[in-house]
């Protein structure tokens, strides 16, 4: 089986994230950057796969600038086999990551595509639900749990309610909670290793999908701050204010 | 135009979010008409028929709806969309999972999670994890939108008489089957719309500690949250989790308690009206966002806070 997984480069997870004084977006320059979160779920569950003998190969793939391909590396210093960047400057939206990832899929034809369920970003919680559309494939979002199966995925997903288990007919789009597995570290051999690894490149105006924006950003706008609030001395304190100050118990 | 809204049900009930839903669509157009898609799900369309915002209900029943696989309810949510400009869902996990399947089949970018209307085509959206507002216009010619519930007040569940329109369903793909659903029971409040809600986070050292919590919240009618840290933990399960990728709540009160602060989970609840933070290390981020802070022992605290609770005369419920 021949697993695609999508990795996306975000500002770390660790950042404090400041927004530009022009209200144009978020300060970017001299910030870290990560892969997102859930994409390293994503890609350590390929990885055990492959360790487990289901899966044959790994393929990563990132959307984005130069840089992008910095967590294509990453997930090849992990395990993944081969990595593909598909260069593309400025704002992309999920609709068009998507399009272009639909014909990464027409090519490499893989069995599943992995990726993290959000990216920490935009929180826009969209492009593994798109690319299912787009392909009509069966979508296994939220995942917490994948069991392989003959020809079929059963998946565990992360709902409101608490827990759902689904079956897909492989081939699946699986989009990966946290709660799915532990990422691993990459070994500095296997960092190393990784370096000699393929990434393929290839411009997405080469690939014939329209990435023109269909969102206009008016402005970006730091949230309402909330007044400082004040450390009480004991819990009778704490109580009284509740009940008389505050008037919510 | 007209806004069509996919409601959300178990087929016996509408789920409260839909009506934080219609209250968004309502500030968009007023002429809202809710599809209801389920199995044996009369019941639902008949309530949502009564609420006083709703203009019409499109009703849809067949075997294959029963537990509301998106590969079934996205096709039929496109053939029925040429007379809607807007297509609209509740962010939550419902529909944070049929909407971005619905807009990619009508190639369509999607706003997801807006927290303010602007106006028909211009919202307003959390990005980074709520540390961020952007405002967005689509340019697309019709919306598909999810909507975060907490953001918009319910919408009046009587007063209406809409029109039931049955309609008729489109075959099963058969690409996806539902195995089993495990819902947690709980006679508390929901997390998602309780008045008071108390956490805890890692500092409560394991999952029988949370008894301490439970005591409060019996005493206080308030729903029991945690962090991500005290799910990953074993202490409680996933459904209590608040945060960027868990449940966001707005509620009056919300108490946190051996709870650190990390962005993840102020994402999910800094937008609290009263926020009381309860840790022992002075210095955590939590305190940077609550009303009333107090640095003490959870162990000592909690304890004392259901005696000081107990003292009281009245308690709101």
């Amino acid at each position: 089986m021949k697993i695609l997984v999508a990795v996306k480069r975000v500002i770390d997870y660790n950042v404090q994230v400041r927004v530009k004084e022009d209200g144009t977006g978020v300060v970017t320059d001299n910030v870290k950057m990560s892969t997102n979160p859930p994409d390293d779920n994503a890609i350590e569950e390929a990885v055990k796969l492959k360790e487990a003998s289901k899966a044959t190969e790994i393929i990563a793939v990132t959307v984005g600038e130069e840089k992008a391909q910095e967590t294509v590396r990453k997930a090849l210093a992990v395990g993944a086999d081969k990595g593909i960047h598909i260069k593309v400057d400025g704002i992309i939206e999920p609709l068009a990551v998507s399009k272009i990832l639909q014909k990464i899929v027409e090519k490499e034809k893989p069995d599943l595509v992995f990726m993290g369920k959000q990216a920490i970003d935009d929180d826009c919680n969209q492009t593994g639900q798109m690319l299912s559309a787009l392909l009509n494939w069966p979508q296994a979002t939220f995942a917490s749990k994948i069991i392989v199966k003959e020809n079929k995925l059963e998946v565990t997903r992360e709902v409101d309610e608490g827990l759902e288990t689904i079956e897909v007919n492989v081939p699946a789009i699986v989009t990966c909670d946290l709660r799915l597995n532990e990422p691993r570290y990459a070994s500095l051999p296997n960092i190393m290793k990784a370096k000699k690894k393929p990434i393929e490149q290839i411009n997405a105006s080469d690939l014939g999908v329209d990435t023109k924006p269909r969102i206009q950003q008016i402005k970006v706008e730091e949230p309402p701050k909330r007044k400082s609030g004040i450390k009480v001395a004991n819990v009778a304190e704490l109580v009284q204010k509740l009940k008389n100050e505050a008037k919510v118990i | 135009m007209s806004v069509l809204l996919i409601a959300e049900h178990n087929n016996k009930e509408l789920k409260p979010f839909t009506l934080n839903a219609i209250t968004a669509a309502s500030q968009i157009d007023a002429d809202i008409h809710v599809l209801v898609v389920g199995k044996n799900c009369e019941n639902v369309a008949k309530n949502v028929s009564e609420v006083s915002l709703v203009k019409k209900v499109l009703h849809v029943e067949a075997e294959h709806y029963e537990n509301f696989l998106p590969e079934n309810f996205a096709p039929l949510i496109v053939k029925i969309t040429e007379s809607y400009s807007h297509i609209i869902s509740s962010a939550n996990t419902f529909g944070k999972n049929l909407m971005p399947r619905v807009a990619a089949l009508l190639d369509i970018s999607q706003v997801s999670d807006i927290i303010k209307v602007v106006s028909s085509d211009t919202f307003i959206r959390p990005i980074y994890a709520g540390n961020a507002f952007a405002t967005v216009k689509s340019n697309d010619l019709k919306k598909c939108i999810t909507v975060r519930p907490t953001s918009f007040d319910p919408a009046p569940t009587s007063g209406g008489s809409a029109v039931i329109e049955k309609i008729d369903g489109i075959e099963a793909s058969n690409i996806s089957k539902f195995i089993k659903r495990e819902e947690v029971k709980s006679d508390r409040p929901e997390l998602g719309t309780a008045r008071i809600v108390i956490s805890g986070g890692r500092g409560m050292q394991s999952g029988d500690n949370f008894k301490l919590i439970t005591a409060i919240a019996d005493k206080l009618n308030a729903a029991i949250g945690a962090s991500r840290a005290a799910v990953d933990a074993g202490y409680i399960t996933n459904d209590h989790q608040v945060g960027q990728t868990g449940k966001v709540v707005v509620p009056d009160l919300y108490i946190a308690v051996g709870i650190s602060g990390a962005i993840q989970h102020l994402a999910g609840m800094k937008e609290s009206k009263v926020i009381v933070a309860i840790n022992k290390d002075g210095e955590a981020p939590i305190f940077s966002v609550a009303d009333y802070g107090l640095e003490a022992d959870l162990f000592e605290a909690l304890p004392q806070f259901l005696e000081e609770l107990n003292k009281l005369n009245t308690i709101q419920k």
